[in-house]
């Protein structure tokens, strides 16, 4: 029903800028896709065309199986809450919700029971009668959400909607907008560049750098196996350790200033070829400094309360090992780490690939 | 934080750094104000050696007067006409401005020329395209079969004098109305038009009440401008003519007064239009700073 299929999707501004440069997938009807990447890398580019904000330079735009580069936003059957709500500030909430019914020729009698029915949906209904400007942040986001519901579309759209909430508000929001996309089993494209929003959210990942998708996959596939340097370090948080190093015989590779990490994929390599290996925070676990494989010197501590984050260097580079509140490392301290070969990811320096 | 006030020592510095300010407006605004109000209180002799106190007889002989009357209503229509086709030209070029990707800029800087030319002087550009007898314009309006000669008919005259204020106006109103279309955010826009409002629908459902606060305070100011500062143009080109027709209230302060030697009416005529700026500005200052303020 709501399915969303872009191919070769590019956009080029006038400027000769080119803001998406060929991207290709699909979403699933009543999938929650999120779109996830650094600012500037295009997702909001490629949302808006989807919306039909923004004209496509090459390549479809297909929503439910029907090409509609050419049809205008109003006609796509798609709604969109924006970064900034976008609530017409001269209306009353009730108006907000109604304009586009309106526009659409609604009979009345329909538009007040949809109207009632999302202010019922979104407990909205005190706030009828008040101006935008008289309702807090996270009202507002509610009435932008309204807006959509009322229409019924095939598709929402979703451009970091939750960007201008304080934190606790944006992770409560979150929460409702999960169950609500649940319950009404619409299909949901989402923009994002907070990465636990990404994971949180979506059935569907896409994440995006300059202009490009790196990689598609529901959010845990994504994380236990990156398939670009680039996903690796910008999926999970703290992100994931990158050390430079190069294979020797029998599966292990040698980091600069001692230390050897055990890497299954590097087997297949030729010795003395530069890798690089990446270690997730949480995987790196800790050993008494004799004798281990891996050490590393702790610059500092950060307490997150549940665990501590140790900064040092291993091997002359940037390390974080994620470790237990009782952990009683303290600055200055030499200590030993230890991973699973499993747990280890093997990057080519030169492209950024995954080695398998 | 709260910032640091400099305070002065003594009150010597203070009022001589506010001196030249309050000189210029003693002297300008202050002086000739209280001398009007007191002006019009008194009658003068023909020969101009007795005065004597009258009242408010000036003020009553004003409202019996038919031509006062008449010129009041001239200038009612002659404020509505400039405002509103200054104003209705000003939205439209800023709604056109702002459309255009390319060479917005230029658009605007020369829309925004004609404000810098003096009342008089516009008055007397369109009084020549206009000129009965060499007037390019006069030429055209003759091929379309309209006889056009502004001395001698009064309701021509009141539209040379409308065109030649409000041209200037639009210049004016064009910018701050181009500030106003700016400030919308594009989303708001983007949001109606999923909500399938075309650029008609949004123009008259968002744009433009969103433009209320803007429309309201150039409806003011351009009142303001039609009343006070039409002096110049009516003066280079009609000089009131023929006969009554475009004897705006501030002309025939000027008329009565230095050419008909009528202190008193004047007097009491210009304390009229001093009442009148004095309520347009209360109402702005009101209105601007509640209700229209999204």
């Amino acid at each position: 029903m709501g399915s969303v299929t872009l191919s070769n999707l590019r956009k080029v501004y006038a400027g000769g800028q080119e803001a998406v440069r060929g991207v290709s997938f699909d979403v699933a009807d009543g999938t929650f896709c999120v779109l996830v990447g650094p600012s500037g890398c295009g997702k909001s580019t490629l949302l808006r065309m989807i919306a039909g904000l923004e004209t496509v330079s090459s390549g479809t735009v297909a929503i439910d199986g029907r090409t509609v580069n050419d049809v205008e936003p109003a006609d796509r059957d798609i709604a969109m809450v924006f970064q900034n709500y976008a609530l017409y500030p001269h209306m009353r909430v009730r108006d907000n919700l109604a304009y586009g019914l309106r526009n659409r020729k609604t009979p009345k009698p329909e538009i007040e029971t949809r109207v009632a029915e999302a202010a019922r949906i979104l407990g909205l209904g005190e706030m009828l009668d008040r101006y935008p400007r008289q309702l807090s942040g996270g009202q507002r986001q509610r009435v932008a959400m309204g807006r959509a519901i009322v229409r019924k579309p095939q598709v929402f759209l979703f451009d970091e909607p939750l960007s201008n909430l304080d934190a606790k508000l944006r992770v409560q929001m979150r929460v409702e907008i999960k169950r609500l996309q649940r319950s009404l089993g619409v299909t949901a494209v989402y923009v994002t560049h907070d990465q636990v929003e990404a994971m949180t959210l979506s059935d569907q990942l896409v994440v995006m750098s300059a202009g490009r998708v790196e990689q598609v996959g529901t959010a845990i596939e994504i994380y236990r196996r990156p398939m670009t340097r680039f996903v690796a370090t910008f999926i999970g948080s703290p992100p994931m350790n990158i050390l430079a190093g190069t294979v020797e015989p029998g599966g292990i590779v040698a980091l600069p200033e001692g230390g050897r990490v055990t890497v299954p994929a590097a087997a297949a390599l030729a010795p003395g070829t530069p890798v690089e290996v990446g270690i997730r925070p949480e995987e790196a676990t800790r050993r008494a400094a004799d004798g281990a494989s891996l050490r590393m010197r702790v610059d500092f501590a950060e307490e997150l309360g549940a665990t501590r984050l140790l900064h040092g260097k291993l091997g002359g580079q940037d390390f974080i090992v994620q470790t237990q509140l009782l952990d009683q490392a303290a600055d200055g301290d030499a200590i030993g780490l230890s991973v699973e070969p499993s747990a280890v990811h093997l990057f080519d320096p030169g492209t950024g690939h995954r080695i398998d | 934080m709260q910032a640091k006030r400099v305070t002065f020592g003594g009150t010597a510095l203070p009022l001589a750094l506010l001196a030249p300010q309050l000189a210029v407006t003693v002297v300008f605004f202050v002086w000739p104000a209280v001398q009007a109000v007191i002006t019009s209180f008194q009658r003068e002799d023909a020969f101009g050696l007795k005065t004597e106190f009258v009242g408010l007889e000036n003020f009553r002989d004003l409202w019996a007067d038919p031509l006062y009357l008449e010129s009041f209503g001239t200038t009612m229509i002659f404020s509505a006409a400039v405002a509103v086709s200054a104003l209705v030209v000003g939205l439209l070029l800023a709604v056109l401005v702002d459309r255009v990707s390319r060479g917005a800029e230029i658009y605007s800087a020369l829309l925004i020329w004609p404000y810098a030319v003096a009342p008089a002087l516009a008055a007397i550009l369109w009084a020549f395209l206009l000129n009965p007898s060499i007037g390019p314009l006069t030429r055209l309006l003759r091929v379309l079969g309209i006889a056009w000669n502004y001395n001698v008919d009064g309701t021509q005259a009141l539209i040379l004098i409308v065109f030649a204020s409000a041209w200037k106006q639009v210049s004016y109103n064009f910018l701050f109305f181009l500030a106003g279309l700016q400030s919308i955010p594009r989303s708001l826009l983007e949001a109606a038009s999923i909500d399938a409002a075309g650029p008609w629908r949004q123009f008259r459902t968002i744009v433009f009440p969103l433009l209320a606060p803007t429309t309201f305070f150039l409806i003011v100011v351009n009142v303001v401008y039609a009343f006070f500062d039409t002096f110049g143009v009516v003066h280079a080109t009609t000089g009131g003519g023929p006969g009554q027709s475009t004897t705006l209230l501030v002309y025939k302060v000027w008329k009565d007064g230095f050419i008909g030697l009528n202190l008193g009416s004047s007097s009491a005529q210009s304390v009229v239009l001093l009442v009148i700026v004095i309520a347009l500005t209360a109402v702005q200052f009101r209105f601007l700073e509640r209700r229209i303020n999204y």
